[in-house]
């Protein structure tokens, strides 16, 4: 690759031309995917914002259009991710000690629980359309306020959406980590990939966490059935 | 450093170590990405500088009689969206940042070369579907997407034109990032914070602006596009959504913004200030901090946008205060150039020139600044052509007043030839002239009641808007020049040394042009920036 | 380079609270507390996200004090955004 620099030592494969040591390589690495978490933050926090202010001038509409989730699909929504999150965790673990089959194993894993999470949200999602649950020509309310409930229905699908969309993409990351793994490409020295693809996972975890309660949990009558 | 007699056409340098447009499309060198990105945006420059002109002509005569109504809608519009997002906001921070940062801060590269590229890429894909949404008919909706407008009521290519916008926001929210890291964790030994110079402090500010404000312009946009394509109603007054929710979104970006407009701008005032008053800069810590300070508060200040759009009046009143909060810091900027100047040895190179326009022309863009954020005045003047003069002054007057200084600066940096200085300072005394003509006479159109984005207008407003035309017309010729210059130097100019102004900094302490990896050796260093003290040789080429 | 690794058991016990913890949030729903009902909830999804960015994200292992000003900065300008414009939602004198 890039030899320009005599000071490169030649037992650290995964170093770059410019950095002066792997500390300083990993460094700049690690503040770099903070700092694009955080820009995630900002993304997902003007969809919270919107949430915020619609929900405190309509709370009755809100309440009622979150009658409507599926608190069991969503509860257990939760469970899985939460699950996806360990595994991802003992993962960049297994690389941290160099456990090669360890790591494939656990990212494996975490790809599944992916996977099974967008399968519980295509679900849901499948009977939100049916019933007509969908924003637009097609929605169909028959309780008082239909109106401001479709806007409740629009930021559930905008933030559920944009969400299952990260979910999407962590999943093809973490594939291609997978598949670097397999290779061999990490070990106790190098792994910063796998680091930085666990922090862009439990990010969207933690964006899940809030949309948990604030969608699915805003009413404590969940009779109708 | 070495002997100037050296020709330098013979040493390797970053340009002539590999030929080829592979080695252009795939480098991953910061220097080399700087270029593209220069190539791009002046692509855009002329574009959006053709809608402006043919702006300019409609308003010739009070008739509509050039254009349709519905096709100023979409001049304005374009104008203003192939400006702001494709020229104005990359121009410093990713053709001059870029080249200069790690330069300035004694590193090889960016922290992340290949996601510098990238960048590079998601721009020229943003740049692509622009191109799509001008080709295909434009787009008409201003280039603010308000809500409901954007969403309900028009058919052009609204949902092309957010998506390039929303694509290119992920071109800056990388090149930010790639900044405070490579600032952070690049810095050549005793680089300290307190020796940066003021360009990589400004650039610094601006890649926070870049990284917190950005995605948040990106998802109100994709909210219109989920609006508009699955009917999701997130803005939708007919179902209680509050228009001005969007307002308050994209302002909290596009505010901000203005300030990404102007803080690099600021950093090569600094550096060229200090060189040609050959002076250490005025109340160095004061100067960073100010700049630091205009990037934070320029997130506290978006709604004074939204004075008469209805929100609430104790809302407007805390907006009002810290939008005179800025003027703070923003005086504090133009009281440290004027005091280094004071006293110093003064030389009217070409940059200068501009450095000068720049001074002058954003105190009057600030100062108006201070009118409109007042809550009585800004019902007077809102969406008239005060608020055109008021902007032009900070974004023409003052951010591509920097950025022509800025090229002229560093140009023998880049390219490692001289531009004609005459032709230089033409170009930078008709900029100058044309720029007052055209806007000045808005500010008294405006105040007199002219609004903005309307193709026809009272016979009354006839001359002041000739007088603008006419001030366009030079300002055109002013743009070109240097565009011209620039290509014929390439060839013919006069080669560079490696220090021709005798500044200070890295950067003039390296090969003009630098090699790929700008430095034999990592440099220490042992001053503080700006040591003109230390620097006492004057060369010919400022004299 | 120097790494914290944090022991397998630490993870599970962590994972174990998280999933006690969303017990805790979906039981909560049903409690009749009015508007404390969504106190209560961001209350504990913010016990969740704090142990998911501790642990499982490693920001208590850290070594870099960089970390911390990036995550604070982010989140106190999430508060900006939000109480700004909430100044003028809940300041209208018109609905």
């Amino acid at each position: 690759m890039s030899d320009s620099s005599p000071t490169l030592a030649a037992h650290q494969p995964g170093l770059q031309h410019h950095f002066a040591t792997m500390e300083q390589q990993t460094d700049a690495s690690v503040m770099g995917m903070w700092v694009f978490l955080v820009t995630e933050i900002m993304f997902f926090g003007g969809m919270f914002v919107g949430y915020m202010i619609y929900r405190y001038m309509y709370y009755g509409p809100w309440l009622e259009g979150s009658q409507h989730m599926d608190f069991w699909w969503g509860t257990i929504n939760t469970a899985v991710l939460l699950c996806s999150s360990l595994t991802m965790a003992l993962g960049v673990r297994a690389s941290q000690l160099g456990q090669r089959r360890m790591l494939v194993t656990f990212l494996l894993i975490t790809i599944l629980f992916g996977l099974g999470f967008l399968g519980i949200k295509s679900i849901e999602y499948h009977g939100h359309w049916v019933d007509g649950q969908f924003p637009g020509a097609n929605f169909r309310f028959s309780g008082p306020n239909p109106a401001q409930v479709e806007l409740f229905f629009s930021f559930y699908w905008a933030m559920t959406g944009f969400h299952a969309l990260h979910v999407l993409i962590g999943i093809g990351l973490v594939t291609y980590v997978v598949y670097r793994s397999w290779k061999g490409a990490y070990g106790p020295d190098y792994h910063n990939p796998v680091e930085n693809v666990g922090l862009y996972w439990h990010f969207v975890d933690i964006v899940w966490i809030y949309l948990y309660p604030l969608l699915y949990l805003i009413s404590h009558k969940h009779l109708s059935g | 450093m070495t002997t100037a007699a050296v020709p330098m056409r013979e040493r390797e340098n970053y340009l002539n170590q590999e030929y080829g447009i592979k080695s252009w499309l795939l480098t991953t060198d910061h220097k080399r990405i700087a270029l593209l990105y220069l190539l791009s945006i002046t692509f855009f420059f002329f574009i959006g500088g053709f809608f402006a002109l043919l702006i300019r002509l409609e308003l010739l005569t009070p008739a509509g009689d050039l254009v349709q109504a519905d096709t100023y809608n979409k001049l304005f519009t374009m104008h203003g969206q192939v400006m702001v997002f494709f020229f104005l906001i990359p121009a410093v921070p990713a053709v001059l940042g870029n080249f200069l940062i790690p330069i300035m801060i004694g590193a090889k590269d960016l922290a992340f070369p290949r996601v510098n590229l990238l960048s590079w890429y998601i721009f020229i894909l943003g740049s692509a579907l622009m191109l799509y949404t001008i080709l295909n008919g434009g787009v008409d909706t201003g280039w603010t997407f308000y809500t409901p407008l954007s969403t309900e009521f028009l058919t052009t290519n609204v949902v092309a034109a957010a998506m390039a916008i929303f694509v290119v926001g992920f071109s800056s929210i990388l090149t930010g990032l790639n900044f405070i890291v490579t600032i952070h964790r690049l810095r050549a030994p005793g680089m300290t914070w307190s020796r940066l110079p003021l360009f990589v402090w400004a650039n610094y500010a601006t890649s926070i602006i870049f990284v917190l404000g950005t995605p948040v312009l990106a998802i109100s946009l994709a909210l219109v596009g989920l609006e508009r394509m699955f009917h999701l109603g997130i803005f939708d007054p007919r179902l209680g959504g509050d228009p001005l929710l969007f307002q308050h979104l994209f302002w909290f970006y596009s505010h901000p913004a203005v300030y990404v407009m102007i803080l690099p701008g600021m950093g090569v005032v600094s550096e060229i200030v200090a060189c040609f008053s050959h002076k250490r800069l005025f109340g160095y810590r004061f100067m960073a901090l100010a700049l630091i300070a205009i990037a934070v508060l320029g997130f506290l200040v978006w709604a004074h946008h939204m004075f008469v759009a209805g929100i609430s009046l104790y809302a407007a009143l805390i907006f009002s205060f810290f939008s005179y909060m800025v003027a703070i810091p923003s005086a504090i900027k133009v009281f440290n150039w004027t005091a280094t100047l004071y006293k110093g040895s003064i030389s009217y190179t070409t940059p200068m020139l501009y450095a000068f326009g720049f001074i002058g022309l954003f105190t009057m863009g600030g100062m108006t600044g201070l009118f409109v954020a007042a809550l009585g005045v800004d019902v007077h003047v809102t969406d008239t052509y005060f608020i055109i003069a008021h902007f032009h002054y900070i974004m023409v007057g003052g951010m591509v007043m920097a950025y022509l200084g800025g090229m002229h600066f560093w140009w023998p940096k880049i390219s490692g030839r001289m531009y004609p200085e005459g032709w230089g300072k033409l170009a930078a005394l008709l900029i100058f002239i044309g720029f007052n003509l055209t806007f000045f006479p808005q500010f008294i159109l405006g105040y007199m009641g002219m609004p903005r984005r309307y193709w026809q207008y009272s016979p009354e407003f006839q001359v002041l808007n000739v007088l603008s035309t006419a001030g366009a017309s030079i300002l055109a010729v002013g743009y070109l020049l240097p565009m011209v210059y620039f290509l014929w130097s390439m060839r013919y100019g006069k080669i560079a040394d490696d220090n021709p102004w005798g500044a200070a900094g890295l950067e003039w302490m390296t090969t003009s042009p630098p090699t790929t990896s700008n430095f034999d050796e990592i440099p220490t260093v042992t001053w503080e920036a700006y040591n003109y003290d230390q620097l006492t040789e004057v060369p010919v080429e400022r004299q | 380079m120097s790494e914290h690794i944090a022991s397998k058991k630490t993870y599970i016990v962590v994972w174990a609270s998280l999933m006690c913890l969303t017990a805790a949030t979906a039981g909560a729903s049903y409690l009749e507390l009015g508007h404390f009902n969504i106190v209560l909830a961001l209350l504990i999804a913010t016990c969740k996200a704090t142990l998911v960015a501790l642990i499982f994200m490693g920001v208590k292992y850290i070594s870099q004090k960089m970390t911390w000003v990036v995550i604070v900065a982010g989140l106190f300008w999430l508060f900006i955004l939000i109480s700004l414009s909430m100044t003028d939602y809940i300041s209208r004198s018109w609905r």
